[in-house]
């Protein structure tokens, strides 16, 4: 676990070092707040105290800003060749793989706290449900995490960091829309399958308030195979 | 510790880079890894720093295997990659800090392993600039530093000097001769004058096979055959000069490279000590003897036959 905590605060450190994390923090939170309270169907405009909007804004955000955090991730220690250090140190591949993994969450984490001033506000101006909130954080929480894993296995495959960041919104965009489009045309075991793979009914569902543990499980279940194949893609490295 | 390399066999889809080699390194030797490009160093060097895993073969560093304890063989080896990647946004401090906690040295100690390496690859005067911003010579420190940090038994470096400046060159080699007195030291490179000033021992290897496996001096003195000697005589007719140098006991073979400047060069019998035959032919005949210049076999001509076909 130091191990980890080693290598994913080194990665931490890197992103406010390149201002990647500034940059993020700024953009993501300008945008959600600007969707949310300014634009469109805001905040105002359905006239109750609930963060859904942000919800909704937040989950569209997050799937295009997550795979530019994670691009260079692995990508980069392949093309500068010091992934042939890191894992030369007394560390496993796996250990790479989750604590870089964690120091993406922890910055997305770190731009969720940033929006408390959202919570304080609305529920300033109304009778905001704190159960929602609470189920609300924990999706956007969740659909980070399996971006991230996303994102993390496809800068393992190769040097580019570009490749990677569309490779990333490409597989991302079948779990928010594909699965969902194809589902629906389809009855039986094979419309069931595909539904279940779509993030949005998972979103929907917990930003409402519902935390089923089915889709704790999508989400989580997501996750870990992409670090898996993540890992699996250091080791074949190895064996080139 | 050492480093004993079992019929290591590593290939890149058909082609074999390593085929087959075995050998063994002791503590305090340092072994000169030779060869020319492609020929399976990285490779070979890549397999004992765990990072590529063998086709075959096993290699043991002490009692360690890499293939079923890799983590202690990682504990044991300082490693320097070929062209020496390092994490360029940090600074040396940083970044010698990161590597040190990760070898697992305790927060107590990590303060003076970090002097000492700072002070042994003689960085202080740089240890808060950031890596991008350093010099070629001064990023190869670095590599070097992080390589040591742990105090390892045994260091695995490729390619240590590669793009360094003259002088650079001649205060990496010094520091890993001072290192390699009690360590299990493994270079490689293609300057043969680097691992000729050293290494103990070398090892060539061409095409993924060992050819050559010697101290330098043994495999000198097996490449030596006749002692040759290049001359400049003045002071007489060349017929006279070449007729009377041909003559000269122990000769074998003569030359005359330029006429217009009477050089001549003499091959002759080992140890017939030419080079006083030839200043007495000159005092014989009263010819001026301006130049005399014995020429060695050098490594590099050693290099050459064993290398090409």
């Amino acid at each position: 676990m130091t191990k980890i905590w080693i290598i994913t605060k080194r990665e931490l450190q890197s992103y406010f070092d390149s201002l990647m994390a500034y940059i993020l923090l700024i953009l993501f939170l300008g945008f959600s707040g600007f969707f949310t309270w300014l634009y469109g169907s805001d905040i105002f405009f359905i006239k109750q105290a609930t963060l859904m909007p942000f919800f909704n804004i937040a989950y569209w955000t997050l799937f295009f800003f997550i795979p530019a955090l994670t691009m260079r991730l692995l990508s980069e220690e392949n093309r500068m060749g010091t992934i042939e250090l890191l894992l030369t140190k007394p560390v496993s591949n796996w250990q790479v793989v989750v604590a870089k993994y964690l120091a993406s969450l922890l910055l997305i984490i770190i731009a969720f706290l940033l929006t408390t001033p959202y919570i304080i506000s609305v529920s300033s101006m109304g009778n905001l449900d704190m159960g929602q909130v609470f189920s609300g954080y924990l999706a956007l929480v969740l659909f980070s995490s399996m971006m991230i894993g996303i994102g993390l296995f496809t800068s393992s495959i190769g040097s580019n960091q570009i490749v990677s960041y569309l490779l990333a919104l490409f597989i991302g965009i079948f779990f928010q829309v594909i699965f969902q489009m194809l589902g629906q045309g389809l009855v039986g075991l094979s419309g069931h399958i595909l539904d279940y793979l779509s993030t949005v009914s998972h979103f929907e569902s917990m930003i409402r308030g519902v935390i089923d543990s089915r889709d704790v499980i999508f989400f989580a279940g997501i996750t870990f195979l992409s670090l898996v194949f993540a890992e699996i893609m250091l080791i074949k490295k190895r064996f080139a | 510790m050492d480093i004993i390399v079992e019929k290591l066999i590593k290939s890149y889809g058909l082609q074999k880079a390593v085929d087959n080699i075995s050998f063994k390194v002791k503590t305090g030797e340092i072994l000169g890894f030779l060869g020319p490009n492609g020929a399976g160093k990285t490779t070979t060097m890549k397999a004992i720093s765990t990072f590529l895993i063998p086709d075959s073969g096993n290699i043991f560093v002490g009692n360690y295997s890499v293939t079923k304890n890799a983590e202690d063989v990682k504990q044991n080896i300082g490693y320097l990659p070929e062209n020496n990647p390092l994490y360029e946004d940090m600074p040396v401090i940083d970044y010698l800090k990161f590597v040190g906690e990760l070898q697992g040295i305790s927060k107590d100690g990590i303060y003076d392993s970090l002097l000492n390496v700072i002070d042994t690859c003689g960085l202080e005067a740089e240890k808060h600039k950031k890596i991008s911003e350093l010099s070629k010579g001064y990023k190869q420190r670095v590599g070097l530093a992080q390589a040591l940090i742990h105090n390892p038994e045994v260091l695995i470096l490729d390619e240590p000097t590669t793009g360094l400046d003259p002088n650079q060159i001649v205060e990496i080699r010094d520091l890993i001769r001072q290192i390699g007195k009690e360590k299990t030291v493994i270079l490689s490179s293609h300057i043969l004058a680097e691992v000729e000033a050293t290494c103990d021992r070398i090892l060539i290897i061409n095409k993924g096979k060992i050819v050559a496996d010697d101290t330098t001096i043994d495999l000198r003195k097996q490449a030596q055959g006749n002692d040759i000697v290049n001359v400049k005589v003045e002071g007489g007719d060349i017929n006279e000069i070449y007729e009377e140098l041909k003559n000269l006991p122990g000769a074998l073979i003569v030359d005359i490279v330029d006429s217009e400047n009477y050089r001549f060069q003499i091959d002759s019998v080992p140890k017939s000590s030419i080079a006083k035959s030839v200043f007495n032919a000159c005092v014989r005949n009263n010819w001026v003897l301006t130049e005399l210049i014995p020429i060695e076999t050098k490594l590099e001509d050693i290099f050459k036959e064993l290398t090409t076909e």
